[in-house]
């Protein structure tokens, strides 16, 4: 054997990445609230979290509102009422894992990250703006916070499953929680990482699927059925809980609770476009922008 | 898969099949290193694992039949802070799971290690299904991704440990079809850098894993005819070591690219968009041109004239000089 090859570098270009990437956002900003334990508390973040959201959607003139709006309340009880994250050491290594599976839904998860001092909420005024870190799907290595570059669908449960077979395999206690939409609940990998999941009883694993009962075009019973879901994940060897997505006293004891022998799915029944009167429950507010008239009357509502 | 192998004929070099070295390789350096997981897809026979599972059962993720599930826990285990070689027959490992390359590990740069297993044409009578010929250009298309394709035993073994601890994500190509050694003990190995295993002015002959061996002989032929031949081993295909490429353009004006893949987008691909863009000089690419009829491996590779023999005729070709 020669000199130790792993001394050697790849040639710089490769090495340095591609010119066009931004500076990273700095990490680190004062939260705009603290961790709670108190559902009131959680709904009045949430309240926040969704007129950041339709100001950042208007702004940029794209998004995915109503899926945005039906995450809302699962994110904010996740980074404010559950998970083990620390803004200010985003990489320490006992951290929960959140993965944002339906990285569409990036103007929630920005708005939460911010709020929850990742980066200053400020910063999310450049969603999707040329050259801005904050692109229309999350980039772990430009925003603090984000574990992985999620945007095609059906990527986030197989990632969860890898990082909850890490923590068994290394002993770590920490766990992992994957946000995923319903719709993209049609995509095989899922399935196949379900099965992974339940044969090998990873019960450090937690999921939430954000019930909607819309995907882009249509109900997802009418494009291609996910009934009965609950009873799909039992098939596979997890425990699978209803719950109300939008009711934060039942999201924070469910989200808490830990597996004992096995992963779980947390169905989230929830309303695409939550909050705002003519956005709720409608199909067509996947990815509409509202307009100025709209958008006064949504963050009136919000604000109400 | 294949036939039981006639025995060596005298004078033939020995031939070493380099998943034997990637194995004992990976085992080394997880008994020196707690960190290093093997990830496979119900493959621990056909990717040799089976030294690694007994040894460390607990550190073998076996997803079963799922390649796209695989790739994603390789990257979930690199973000748990384990070093994940993902082994898997190269045709599904680049086929099934492309997007999880992309996505999972490249674009969110993971530093997963992609063990293309049994790549090419190695297995010959199983046909096209089971080829991996396109995983060259499949792969190479992907931002920031590493593409190996250690030509022996010897340079698996140091490919292996350079990029358990590159921290960033590489695919690699782990040969079944049984080839020579190319590389003299003591031979440095460095990544992202071409080897000129033997120097020449007449025209060059560039080749990759299992072509670098019969380029070597194609040399030694064309020498017999008064050609000198420069041999390059381009053991790392992205990022390309454009420097030697265009001192071989330069210096030789001519070049034959030779590489068990389909002859697009490839080694031939990353050479001409080199040379096309600095230094024009005419080449040959040679490759497989399409989906392969039946036949074993060293039938298939003959076939297309991926051999000494077609590796003559095109450097004589580009010479102006006909084969006989």
């Amino acid at each position: 054997m020669t000199a130790p090859p792993h001394a050697l570098n790849l040639v710089e270009a490769e090495a340095s990445g591609p010119a066009s990437y931004p500076a990273p956002l700095a990490a680190v900003a004062p939260p705009s609230f603290e961790k709670t334990g108190d559902p009131a508390a959680l709904a009045e973040i949430a309240r926040q979290v969704r007129i950041k959201i339709v100001r950042t959607i208007a702004q940029a003139g794209l998004g995915h509102v109503g899926g945005d709006l039906s995450v809302t309340d699962i994110l904010t009880t996740l980074y404010f009422g559950v998970l083990n994250v620390d803004p200010a050491t985003p990489a320490k290594p006992d951290r929960d894992r959140f993965i944002l599976s339906k990285g569409h839904c990036a103007a929630a998860f920005y708005s939460v990250l911010s709020l929850r001092g990742f980066f200053d909420p400020a910063a999310v005024d450049t969603f999707m703006k040329p050259l801005a870190a904050l692109n229309g799907h999350p980039n772990r290595r430009k925003i603090p916070g984000v574990e992985a570059n999620t945007g095609p669908l059906g990527h986030g449960l197989p990632i969860g499953v890898g990082t909850a077979v890490g923590a068994a395999i290394t002993g770590q206690d920490w766990r992992t929680f994957v946000v995923l939409g319903d719709g993209e609940l049609q995509e095989g990998s899922n399935w196949e990482a379900a099965m992974a999941a339940g044969h090998r009883k990873l019960a450090n694993l937690t999921i939430i699927v954000d019930r909607n009962r819309f995907q882009q075009g249509a109900g997802t019973e009418a494009t291609n059925t996910l009934e009965p879901l609950a009873d799909k994940f039992r098939a596979f060897g997890w425990e699978a809980i209803d719950v109300d997505g939008h009711d934060m006293t039942a999201l924070l004891r469910v989200l808490a609770a830990r597996g004992t022998d096995r992963p779980r799915a947390v169905i989230a029944k929830t309303y695409k476009g939550r909050g705002v009167s003519f956005m709720e429950d409608r199909v067509e507010w996947h990815h509409k922008v509202p307009s100025a008239e709209q958008v006064e009357i949504a963050l009136k509502e919000l604000s109400l | 898969m294949s036939a039981p192998e006639a025995p060596r004929p005298a004078g033939a070099p020995e031939t070493f099949d380099c998943r034997v070295a990637f194995a004992e390789e990976l085992i080394a350096l997880a008994r020196a290193d707690s960190r290093i997981v093997a990830v496979c897809n119900d493959s621990v026979g056909s990717s040799n694992l089976g030294a690694f599972q007994k040894e460390f059962p607990d550190r073998l993720v076996n997803v079963g039949i799922a390649e796209q599930n695989m790739v994603g826990v390789g990257a979930g285990l690199a973000n748990a802070g384990l070093i994940p070689f993902v082994c898997a027959a190269a045709p599904f490992l680049t086929g099934r799971a492309t997007e999880q390359i992309k996505a999972d590990c490249a674009y969110s740069q993971y530093p997963v290690v992609l063990c293309g297993m049994s790549p090419g044409m190695a297995y010959g009578e199983l046909g096209p299904t089971h080829h991996s010929i396109e995983d060259f250009a499949w792969m190479r298309a992907i931002s920031e991704l590493t593409v190996m394709a250690p030509a022996d035993p010897q340079e698996t073994r140091q490919a292996v440990r350079w990029a358990a601890t590159a921290g960033k994500p590489v695919f690699m190509r782990v040969g079944r079809f049984k080839i020579p050694a190319v590389n003299r003990p003591g031979d440095s190995f460095l990544p992202g850098k071409i080897g000129t295993l033997r120097e020449g002015s007449d025209v060059t002959l560039a080749a990759i894993g299992t072509m670098v061996s019969r380029a070597l002989e194609a040399a030694d032929l064309l020498a017999a005819r008064g050609v000198s031949a420069r041999v390059l081993n381009v053991s790392t295909l992205k990022p390309l070591d454009e420097e030697t490429i265009l001192r071989a353009a330069r210096e030789t004006g001519r070049i034959v690219t030779v590489e068990e893949a389909i002859n697009v987008g490839g080694l031939g691909g990353a050479v001409a968009e080199t040379v096309a863009q600095h230094h024009p000089v005419p080449m040959r690419i040679l490759g497989v041109p399409g989906f392969a009829p039946t036949g074993d491996t060293q039938f298939l590779l003959d076939h297309f004239g991926l051999n000494a023999k077609g590796i003559v005729e095109a450097a004589l070709a580009l010479l102006g000089k006909g084969a006989h």
